[in-house]
């Protein structure tokens, strides 16, 4: 309980933009990802906020490879989320 | 009492770029400074800001802080505090050129000098013609700044307490503020901080709209905190909104779209903006189309099952445009909006997005109240600087680029004071027996609620009251129908429950104490806004159409033990210059 709730908080973000993607993907995914999944995961919130909102309007590339798949997978997440 | 105490020189709640330029002045003064944070230092509010802070450094045009002035007082509509605005504009070049020198990236000229772009409202030889007085580091400004201050404040050994919440201050029986109580998520514990300064950097209080760009930590904290504490809110009726944020999300969708030939449409599928401003229509300014997207809503028009949004469309622009021109809004349509533009209009509300109002304060950031005689007593050992405060610069409509801009200079100028201030008191005064009583029987309320509504539920009504009765269509039925509503959320609010009753990270614990921050905010706008019967910069009253400065050219101060409104006069006289006299507020 402790460590996903964690995780949760940390979906918090200084940008709404964020929050909203986070939020909606942790709720979705994070419960029944694998433990490695979970680490990428964690990986990726450690970066800025702008760094990861480039990364999810395409404008940059993620060169983490731990991090990068979790990213496309929030792009793909992303496109198919309702308001 | 039973808390752990640790003992500071001074603790800064909220690491924005307030909280952290105090924080830096504070630490390199020697110094033991304690800052706490929600979340990590450079997830701060701050990071969105994009569009650059001002300063008339004058490396494009000619430019210079007394035309700052004058613009940043006719932004203002005439409520901001004018020695205050002075200090700001005056002090703008120097805090810039120091953003510099701490190694901040911003854009340059080919002389090496920093580049400056034109900003809505800033103009030189008072209002003649545009200038460019914004400074940027690309679309990132806030990010560059907010990184910038951490590492500084990394190498001047500031002590960071991250995911720490602050609860509640602690006032002596002299009324002095003598630290702060706070609860660590990590633990679930809580914590007094004993300190000789305390300074609030909370930053602002969206969240209490259904509909704000806000990031969801921005729960006006500082503002609760104070609130309780017996100090009262000042100008809380001040909301500063944009006409095209996306329904249910806030992301907002660039005025561009309406300049590319997309329009608005109600319910009935009525270009309504034709009727509200039949030559320019949709391309009216953005206080004239948010108020008729409110009325229409207001009025039963709106679209969807709540009747809540209207519809943005342009799909007739035809795909190319729409990718080629207007790139990104596809995406934050579909993500968003749950929409492809292409095909569908997106739904979009006015969307609050910066709050002018806050904790009172003068121009070294203390934290004032009309306590005895006069309406400035200073309230020892509490400074409040950046968004959470009213200092006020602001007034009743802030202009683009001042937001980073007052940040730095009265984050700076608190940190000044607060050093000299610690220098005259050395003595850390005792606790009083009752530290930290508040903190416990709140959250001993919501360890033993049983059958409490839930946070959501309570946190979504309040949310929607505020966006339907204190938003940009205001009168005075709909505002006092809002006080009735919101004052019975008030009373739900004192019975919510959690289920889960767990100590670490229990996120559902931090949202019910954030919702206690948020209803005092909620309760202060709604109350000063029936209040004042007039219209003055962002609260615009149909039924008090204009402004009134015979009667308001004055602050409104909420408190919140007897919801009562006082007023005290805006400060007209500048520092050193003559008052700027009113005039009509027109571009």
């Amino acid at each position: 309980m402790g460590e996903s709730e964690r995780v949760r908080w940390r979906c918090r973000r200084g940008m709404l933009e964020l929050d909203l993607i986070f939020s909606r993907y942790f709720d979705a995914h994070f419960a029944a990802m694998s433990p490695e999944r979970k680490e990428a995961f964690q990986s990726l919130l450690e970066y800025p906020d702008n760094d990861i909102w480039d990364w999810f309007n395409a404008r940059t590339q993620c060169a983490d490879a731990e991090v990068s798949p979790v990213v496309d997978d929030i792009i793909v997440f992303a496109r198919t989320i309702q308001g | 009492m039973g808390l752990p105490v640790r003992s500071f020189d001074a603790v800064i709640v909220g690491a924005g770029g307030a909280g952290l330029r105090a924080a830096l002045q504070l630490s390199e003064a020697g110094l033991k400074v304690a800052v706490l944070s929600k979340v990590f230092p450079t997830r701060s509010h701050t990071v969105a800001a994009q569009g650059g802070i001002s300063a008339s450094l004058g490396n494009s045009q000619e430019d210079n802080w007394l035309w700052h002035m004058y613009d940043t007082v006719k932004g203002s509509d005439w409520l901001g505090d004018q020695d205050a605005i002075e200090y700001m504009c005056r002090m703008a070049p120097r805090v810039v050129i120091e953003l510099e020198h701490f190694g901040m990236p911003f854009d340059r000229l080919d002389n090496g000098k920093i580049y400056q772009r034109p900003f809505g409202g800033h103009t030189q030889e008072f209002g003649a013609r545009p200038v460019q007085r914004a400074c940027a580091a690309a679309d990132r400004t806030g990010h560059a700044m907010l990184h910038t201050l951490y590492q500084r404040n990394v190498r001047a050994r500031t002590q960071f307490f991250v995911e720490w919440m602050a609860l509640d201050l602690v006032r002596d029986a002299d009324g002095d503020v003598v630290g702060v109580v706070a609860l660590e998520m990590e633990t679930g514990e809580c914590m007094i901080l004993q300190s000789r300064a305390t300074l609030l950097a909370t930053g602002g209080a969206g969240r209490i709209f259904a509909s704000s760009t806000n990031a969801f930590i921005n729960t006006g904290d500082g503002l609760g905190m104070c609130a309780r504490a017996g100090i009262p809110l000042e100008d809380m009726e001040f909301w500063q909104f944009h006409p095209t944020g996306v329904a249910g999300a806030g992301v907002l969708i660039t005025e561009g779209v309406r300049g590319e030939g997309g329009y608005l449409l109600n319910a009935n599928g009525e270009r309504f903006m034709e009727r509200y401003a039949p030559t320019v229509k949709d391309l009216a300014s953005r206080d004239v189309v948010s108020r008729a997207m409110a009325v229409e809503i207001y009025e039963g028009r709106g679209c969807g099952p709540n009747k809540d949004h209207v519809l943005l469309k342009l799909d007739h622009l035809g795909p190319e445009v729409i990718n080629h021109r207007l790139p990104g809004i596809r995406e934050i349509a579909i993500r968003f909006g749950g929409v492809d533009p292409v095909k569908d209009p997106i739904p979009v509300v006015p969307t609050c997005h910066y709050m002018m109002g806050g904790i009172p304060t003068n121009i070294n950031g203390q934290v004032v109240a009309p306590l005895g005689t006069s309406p400035d007593e200073v309230v020892p050992g509490l400074w409040a600087m950046g968004e959470c405060a009213c200092v006020s610069v602001h007034g009743a409509n802030r202009l683009g680029t001042n937001s980073l801009l007052d940040l730095v200079v009265f984050g700076k100028a608190a940190g000044d004071h607060a050093i000299e201030w610690l220098k005259a008191n050395p003595v850390q005064k005792p606790l009083p027996a009752s530290a930290g009583d508040l903190s416990l029987s709140r959250l001993a309320r919501l360890d033993n609620q049983t059958g409490g509504e839930s946070v959501t539920d309570v946190g979504r009504d309040m949310r929607n009251i505020i966006q339907r009765h204190a938003g940009v269509f205001r009168t005075g039925e709909v505002l006092a129908e809002g006080v009735s509503k919101i004052r019975e959320v008030a009373e739900r609010v004192k019975h919510t429950g959690i289920k889960d009753k767990s100590k670490v990270f229990n996120t559902a614990r931090i949202e019910a104490l954030e919702l206690d921050n948020l209803i005092e905010v909620a309760m202060s706008t709604l109350i000063a806004a029936n209040t004042r019967t007039e219209s003055r910069g962002a609260h615009a009253r149909d039924d008090f159409p204009d402004r009134d400065d015979a009667n308001w050219m004055k602050h409104s101060l909420y408190y919140s033990e007897d919801q009562r409104v006082e007023f005290k006069p805006v400060r007209l006289k500048p520092l050193t210059v003559d008052s700027i006299p009113p005039k009509a507020r027109v571009y």
